[in-house]
């Protein structure tokens, strides 16, 4: 154990002095997240809106009236037939249209439930999929008062979403769980990887090859200080997150870096694989971003809804770790989840970590001889 | 009890023979040159010996330890340092050698005083707080072997300890083999520079993973006992070649700086009449005289002699 802290003394002091290193762990996160945080925004604002109204009662202009003070749309045509429509559409004019059809008001007041037409440029299918939870939304608060208004006979069923947490739906909030998995990622696995790596190249592996150390010490003394500073700078990405993007933190700490460290013990051990492979900073660093960063980014949930992947990416989003880090970490941050609620995600994290590490070390002290 | 003893030592690398039943020791106190060229299984036998590969056959006992039983064993009593002296360059001296005291396990009060020896020896003192990348050449590889014997191992080995050093560096750097030697260390040395190994107490010569020679310096000079060596400085080295080649006595020539060496296969020079030959074939010859056979003399008949089996 001692000259496992003599190793990991020795690797602050080299962080310490480099810069670069030092840079990356800490610095390298924030503006990450900062650049992250203000540049993927999926929140959609004023879409350009053509109404065709065939109805023209007080119902139906109720209807538009309503998308139009929503704030997300604008109002941008009054149009008379399909075809024009579609002219907009074709030139970008307008992104959405809302056609209502005649005798809405009539079956309103009769309480058939009547149907409005609504049609979204699909060309960005993420904006379309916003743009449909928008009019849903609207249609659902409309409907309701002027349902009763219009009638003294119980309103017809409706279907009344409620959504929690996160009820603007700021994509910030989801986002924001996603980039701090990301950024631990890029900054464990790297970092850790490079600094082995860096040790074969310079020769100094050699020298410590044929000293008494065991592999065991000489892996604890070089994650010691990747860990403590990955943990680190996670929770500078928290606080920030929480002063820029009003990231709530509903859940208690304890349990966040609780969450964070198993995380981070899979991230560590990955780095440790890859160093095990690599013989040169190059290869490592190509091996870190394919192994750890882009599964993190396109298979852990972060961006891309894993319900909506085909099945067999599906099945290999089982082994990206990042996939019940998020879990987790959305629990507790969003939803102030207890941790007797995150066992799977939690045990998921355990199993990644224990396996990594173990075919690192059986690597390593193979090759430490 | 000798300090090294190594046993019809083997190490394959699947059909490759790295090192091909190699047997030697080393006794208490001596420096041993270890000499080859490149891939001749230098490397590979220190590696062994220090515990880092396992041999596929044969023994090594170092300080009495079998390195195929106990690895950490062997590592605990002895010291390595390498051509590349593996110091952390952005760390200070004293940080190095505060890391190489806390992987060997030293206490605080052996570290004091190992501190201090390590900085005295290296020259140092006073600079405990310079960054390792801003020293001299000279400077880091002393200090890398003060690193490598702050534990004080009883054996030393050193893989070519002096590549890319100053002249006068590398005379520092052998006062201080010569005097751990006195003090009983043992020492295993690999160079590619052969007048160093004419310091070395006993040499070892290897080649294609065999070793070919092993004694004393003179002793393996014996192999031109009976084979003067002639120096002949002329005006046109490559004509003199190839004149010197002509004549049946001559068993071999090679060029020597502006000089050429002559092998002769009769074992008294004087018996042929080389000058007389060569001004005959229209050379001024400047001088010819008979030369104590040097180490790399005989590196290079070994070789060739190995090579031609």
């Amino acid at each position: 154990m001692r000259k496992a802290i003599a190793v990991a003394r020795k690797e602050l002091r080299q962080i310490a002095r480099d810069k670069v290193t030092l840079f990356m762990l800490l610095f390298i996160p924030a503006f990450l997240l900062v650049l992250y945080g203000y540049a993927l925004n999926f929140d959609v604002r004023h879409v350009t809106l053509a109404v065709q109204d065939r109805d023209a009662t007080a119902e139906s202009r109720a209807v538009v009236s309503a998308f139009v003070n929503s704030g997300y749309f604008d109002f941008t045509a009054r149009v008379g037939g399909e075809g024009e429509i579609e002219s907009l559409m074709d030139r970008n004019a307008v992104r959405a249209a809302l056609v209502i059809p005649e005798g809405f008001g009539r079956r309103l007041r009769q309480a058939h439930s009547p149907t409005v037409q609504v049609i979204i440029d699909g060309d960005n299918a993420n904006i379309a999929n916003t743009v449909v939870g928008y009019a849903t939304r609207i249609l659902g608060s409309v409907s309701g008062p002027t349902v009763s208004a219009a009638s003294t006979v119980a309103p017809p069923l409706s279907l009344e979403t409620r959504i929690w947490y996160n009820s603007e739906l700021r994509s910030a909030l989801f986002l924001v769980p996603g980039l701090i998995a990301y950024i631990a990622m890029i900054t464990a696995v790297v970092s850790t990887a490079l600094s082995i790596v860096r040790e074969k190249e310079n020769g100094t592996m050699e020298q410590i090859r044929m000293a008494p150390l065991g592999p065991a010490a000489y892996v604890v003394g070089k994650s010691i200080p990747y860990f403590l500073l990955s943990l680190a700078g996670e929770l500078l990405i928290v606080l920030v997150s929480m002063a820029l993007f009003d990231l709530p933190m509903r859940g208690s700490w304890g349990a966040l870096i609780l969450v964070i460290s198993l995380f981070l013990f899979g991230a560590l051990g990955t780095g440790l694989f890859v160093s095990t492979v690599a013989e040169t900073q190059q290869v490592a660093f190509q091996m870190s971003l394919l192994l750890a960063y882009l599964p993190t980014l396109m298979l852990s949930g972060f961006i891309f809804p894993i319900s909506s992947m085909p099945q067999v990416l599906q099945i290999i989003t089982y082994v990206v770790p990042a996939r019940y880090f998020l879990v987790a970490l959305r629990g507790i941050v969003l939803k102030g989840s207890a941790l007797a609620t995150l066992g799977v995600p939690m045990g998921a994290m355990v199993i990644y970590a224990v396996i990594v590490l173990g075919l690192a070390s059986v690597r390593f002290a193979r090759q430490h001889g | 009890m000798p300090a090294i003893d190594v046993q019809h030592l083997t190490r394959r690398f699947g059909k490759f023979v790295a090192v091909d039943d190699v047997s030697f020791r080393v006794g208490e106190g001596e420096i041993f040159g270890f000499l080859g060229a490149n891939g001749a299984g230098k490397s590979t036998t220190i590696r062994m010996l220090c515990g880092l590969l396992r041999p596929t056959s044969g023994t090594a006992l170092v300080g009495g330890v079998d390195v195929s039983r106990d690895a950490e064993g062997v590592k605990r009593r002895i010291g390595y340092m390498s051509q590349r002296f593996s110091l952390y360059e952005s760390l200070t001296v004293e940080e190095n050698i505060r890391f190489f005291a806390g992987l060997y396990g030293l206490s605080e009060e052996r570290y004091a005083e190992r501190r201090r020896f390590a900085l005295e020896m290296a020259g140092l003192e006073g600079r405990e707080t310079m960054i390792t990348r801003q020293l001299s050449g000279g400077w880091r590889q002393r200090l890398a072997l003060g690193c490598a014997i702050l534990h004080e191992p009883p054996i030393l080995f050193l893989d070519e300890p002096t590549g890319g050093v100053d002249p006068i560096s590398r005379r520092q750097f052998w006062r201080l083999i010569d005097q751990l030697a006195g003090e009983g260390v043992t020492i295993l040395v690999t160079t590619h520079y052969l007048d160093e190994a004419e310091r070395c107490g006993r040499v070892a010569i290897m080649h294609a993973g065999r070793l070919i020679g092993i004694g004393t310096v003179a002793e393996v000079k014996q192999v031109f006992a009976d084979r003067p060596i002639v120096e002949v400085r002329v005006d046109q080295p490559v004509a003199a070649m190839q004149a010197l080649d002509a004549m049946p006595e001559v068993e071999k020539t090679s060029l020597f700086g502006t000089a050429v060496h002559a092998v002769l296969k009769t074992p008294r020079a004087a018996d042929v009449p080389v000058a007389d030959r060569l001004r005959a074939a229209g050379l001024q010859v400047q001088s010819l005289v008979t030369v104590p056979p040097s180490l790399e003399d005989v590196f290079l008949d070994m070789i060739e002699k190995a090579g031609a089996r």
